[in-house]
């Protein structure tokens, strides 16, 4: 058993003119999180996306707990343990916020009580189970990331990726989903992916982080190392990590 | 018997260019404001019971009635998009299209009650007459009809091509947004699309009823060809629902020479599955 | 949704009760009323199915209608096979069909108002089909051969208005319980998170293509079903009115007025809008004016799209405060 929950390899896509994601490897070790970041247009949800099975890869192999998935479209790759939010959350509206967070658990089991008890469990976790029989429609953007975020991990996954998850949140709510998350893995051993923006979550809570820039790895290593390099300092053009 | 092929794909190919100019609305409405107009047959047929009346009362020639038709279409064209489809713009596409469904039933029963079930037709002085083509003999209603068809076409591509609304529409189906952002009145747009798309169904209902009959129940027919066609030759490509119109009035008219008259929907429904599969994007449209 | 508030459970038993003792009470034409009223509302919870639950729009359905009540009527009438035999080929013909269908749209990536489209031509291409079909009777019609009892025959599905009536009731209620218990179960979710969001219900480990043609098939097969009993009753059937457009839009006329997506919803709309039509068809025979009934159901579409979208039900159990606490349905 390998020391890597989730390998990539060379992973490449090209759109057109544009190769977006050109010859990326990196690891996510187990009970690890690893971030991905760099500016905008870096590669950072293709690469997120070519791994969740949402877009299929030119080149490249990514391999999930030793079992090769490269291409698994995105239920068989959440079948093979993969489970993702996005960046632009999709609740199912008119399904209640229980409701939502079931239809993720019915992946793992198909006895209603026990997936209803699980998602139930869930919505305590993420300080959601008040608003278990609203309709998902009625929550705040907060809620709804955290709600996307029960609905993944219903899933039972090995991995979960996050994509943005603390983008539009305010300072006090990026510092609970963090401490969630934090809890999450040191509890259950998930490890977790992530692509963020907001570098306060990603120093807080990464152990690794791997560094993008038009389509290719820049950089990596542990968030002190990154936040010295010239490169990524270069590339960020005077953003400081705060 | 070649001749005879010929000659029925020639009346086919003038019947099909009325049918085009009648997709041709279709087409430049979903191009534009992205609506499914599923009352499109009902407003060609009700332009053709409006030709009908100004015939009976006046002696009218659907021809000349033509003006004066497209005008009244684009008025309600303009006006539904205005007061009622505008609203719905931004609301799932499920509820766009039953809103014109409902649209579609209340104008077939309005007809209905109007009207009654029969067929009525009108008759021209140079109905019965044809022109020699050679060996060919074509029906002067056709050609005229088909003639009539390429003169409004003409005239909507001058319109798009040439004035400043005609443009302004072009740059709204391209970008809505940044139409918005430049100062372009984007309702209003839709509106004066609506109301053009109307306006050709307006102009191909005169042209239609040289050529054929008129009860309310025709409606959905019609709306089911305008999709066939639009869909075959490509949304938002104007020669397309040209293109589309031929072959479809083309494969008609074979069809019910050939094999037999009740067939040549079927001909029709068959092409239409065949290019939703094949290729949605239609023969002319952008993929 | 599992559970109805103690005052819906109520409302709900005393409605089924009205509804047994109608035909004791009501004299032939009600019934006759009240029959066509379950055919609309059976109808119209079987396009339900695929529609409201898993969202994808059909607007052909009359095609499974056509295909249950001519493989019954045509095995009845040539073979002298029984209805109730009949109506299981019926059902398997129909869902073979909209499987086909709908494996074939989605494999296309065919969504959407373009699927709708397909699913029209579908059926007219088969309307057309049988117009030639001479085994059927082609144009001129299929009859079924009717032998006038005085009394009613259910096994040979013969008889009076009110054996129809309790045969439809217990078939709609029996479709009611069949739709509650797929909505409580994985089935159900599935096909809502699908209608819902369709990348969001896949990135959760859902077989998408699978749901959606399993919902198609099963609504295809319930409509058949209901279709044969049509056929029974009607004892007439061409192939101009059975597989009619007219037709598809009737049956989905209903649960949008209704409330899409509802369990209570196409039933409820179905009485409404029968209850419309039936005194649409009274000001027709008293003033002679045709198109009234059409006028009256584009109308009453028109109201409720541009009002209440989500239909009545939703909009009646907020007024009388029906809902639970528990999640609305």
């Amino acid at each position: 058993m390998s020391a890597s929950i989730l390998e990539v390899n060379g992973l490449s896509k090209r759109f057109r003119g544009l190769q977006a994601v050109d010859d990326v490897s990196f690891a996510v070790p187990r009970g690890g999180i690893v971030a991905l970041i760099g500016p905008n247009g870096a590669g950072k949800t293709t690469t997120f996306n070519l791994i969740a099975g949402a877009i299929p890869p030119d080149a490249g192999r990514v391999r999930l707990d030793g079992v090769d998935i490269t291409g698994f479209r995105a239920d068989r790759a959440c079948h093979a343990g993969i489970a993702r939010t996005f960046q632009l959350v999709k609740p199912f509206g008119a399904l209640s916020v229980l409701e939502n967070v079931v239809v993720g658990a019915l992946k793992a089991t198909a006895h209603m009580p026990t997936a209803r008890r699980a998602a139930l469990d869930l919505l305590e976790r993420l300080g959601l189970a008040e608003k278990a029989s609203l309709p998902a429609a009625s929550l705040t953007l907060p809620e709804r990331k955290r709600l996307e975020t029960a609905r993944a991990l219903a899933t039972r996954p090995k991995i979960l990726l996050l994509d943005e998850v603390m983008s539009g949140l305010r300072p006090t709510e990026i510092d609970a989903m963090v401490a969630t998350f934090a809890v999450l893995v040191r509890e259950s051993g998930l490890s977790i992916l992530l692509t963020e923006h907001v570098m306060r979550a990603v120093m807080a809570l990464s152990h690794h982080i791997v560094v993008l820039h038009h389509g290719q790895k820049i950089c990596e290593g542990t968030p002190e190392v990154v936040a010295r390099d010239p490169q990524v300092l270069e590339c960020y053009l005077g953003h400081t990590p705060h | 018997m070649l001749v005879s092929i010929i000659g029925t794909v020639v009346q086919g190919l003038l019947s099909g260019m009325v049918y085009g100019l009648m997709a041709l609305g279709l087409s430049v409405i979903f191009g534009v404001v992205r609506v499914v107009n599923f009352a499109h047959g009902e407003m060609m047929v009700l332009a053709m019971y409006t030709a009908y009346i100004m015939n009976t009362a006046t002696g009218l020639d659907p021809l000349l009635a033509l003006p004066l038709v497209t005008l009244a279409l684009f008025a309600l064209g303009y006006g539904l998009q205005r007061g009622l489809i505008n609203r719905f713009i931004a609301r799932p596409d499920n509820q766009q299209f039953l809103l014109l469904l409902a649209i579609a039933t209340i104008l077939t029963a309005s007809l209905l009650i109007g009207f009654g079930p029969d067929a009525r037709n009108v008759q021209v002085d140079y109905a019965y007459n044809s022109f020699e083509l050679g060996p060919l003999l074509l029906d002067e209603v056709r050609v005229i009809a088909a003639l009539g068809s390429l003169v409004a076409v003409a005239a909507l591509w001058a319109f798009f091509r040439f004035t400043r609304t005609g443009k302004s529409i072009r740059a709204c189906a391209d970008n809505q947004i940044g139409a918005a952002v430049v100062g372009l009145d984007v309702k209003r747009l839709y509106a004066l699309t609506f109301g053009v798309g109307a306006a050709c169904v307006g102009a191909a209902g005169c042209l239609m009823l040289l050529l054929v009959d008129v009860q309310p129940y025709v409606a959905s027919d019609y709306t089911l060809l305008a999709f066939i066609i639009v869909i075959l030759g490509g949304l938002g490509s104007m020669p397309g629902a040209m293109l589309g119109g031929i072959l479809v009035g083309v494969a008609e008219a074979l069809s019910a020479r050939f094999i037999e008259p009740s067939f040549k929907s079927a001909i029709s429904f068959a092409l239409l599955i065949l290019v939703l599969l094949v290729r949605p994007q239609g023969l002319l449209g952008r993929a | 949704m599992s559970g109805l508030s103690p005052r819906a459970a109520l409302a709900l038993a005393l409605l089924i009760l009205l509804l047994l003792a109608l035909p004791l009470a009501a004299n032939s034409y009600l019934v006759s009323v009240a029959v066509v009223a379950l055919f609309a509302a059976y109808f119209g919870q079987a396009w339900n199915i695929m529609t409201g639950f898993a969202g994808q729009l059909s607007l052909g359905h009359a095609l499974y209608v056509g295909l249950g009540a001519y493989a019954a009527a045509a095995l009845f009438t040539h073979w002298g096979v029984s209805p109730w035999l009949g109506m299981v080929a019926g059902m398997a013909v129909a869902g073979l069909a909209g499987a086909f269908i709908a494996a074939l749209s989605f494999r296309f990536r065919v969504g959407g108002v373009y699927f709708a489209l397909l699913t029209i031509a579908f059926a007219e291409f088969t309307r057309i089909l049988f117009d030639h079909f001479p085994w059927v009777g082609s144009t001129e019609g299929l009859f079924l051969p009717v032998k006038n009892l005085d009394h009613d025959d259910p096994l040979h599905l013969s008889g009076s208005p009110a054996m129809f009536y309790y045969l439809l009731l217990a078939l709609t209620l029996a479709l009611l319980a069949l739709s509650h218990h797929l909505l409580n179960r994985r089935a159900g979710y599935y096909w809502q998170a699908i209608r819902e969001d369709e990348e969001a219900a896949r990135a959760l480990g859902i077989d998408v293509f699978r749901y959606k043609v399993a919902a198609m098939a099963l609504s295809a097969a319930l409509t058949a079903l209901g279709g044969g009993f049509l056929a029974f009753y009607d004892k007439n059937l061409y192939p101009d009115t059975s597989f009619a457009i007219g037709r598809s839009i009737d049956i989905i006329t209903a649960p949008i007025i209704g409330g899409l997506g509802t369990l209570i919803g196409p039933i409820l709309g179905a009485f409404v809008l029968t209850g419309l039509g039936e005194t649409m068809t009274w000001a027709t025979d008293a003033f002679g004016i045709i198109g009234l009934k059409q006028f009256a159901y584009g109308a009453a579409l028109l109201a409720i799209v541009v009002f209440q979208p989500a239909g009545l039900w939703p909009w009646l159990k907020r007024l009388a405060r029906l809902d639970a606490p528990a999640p609305r349905r």
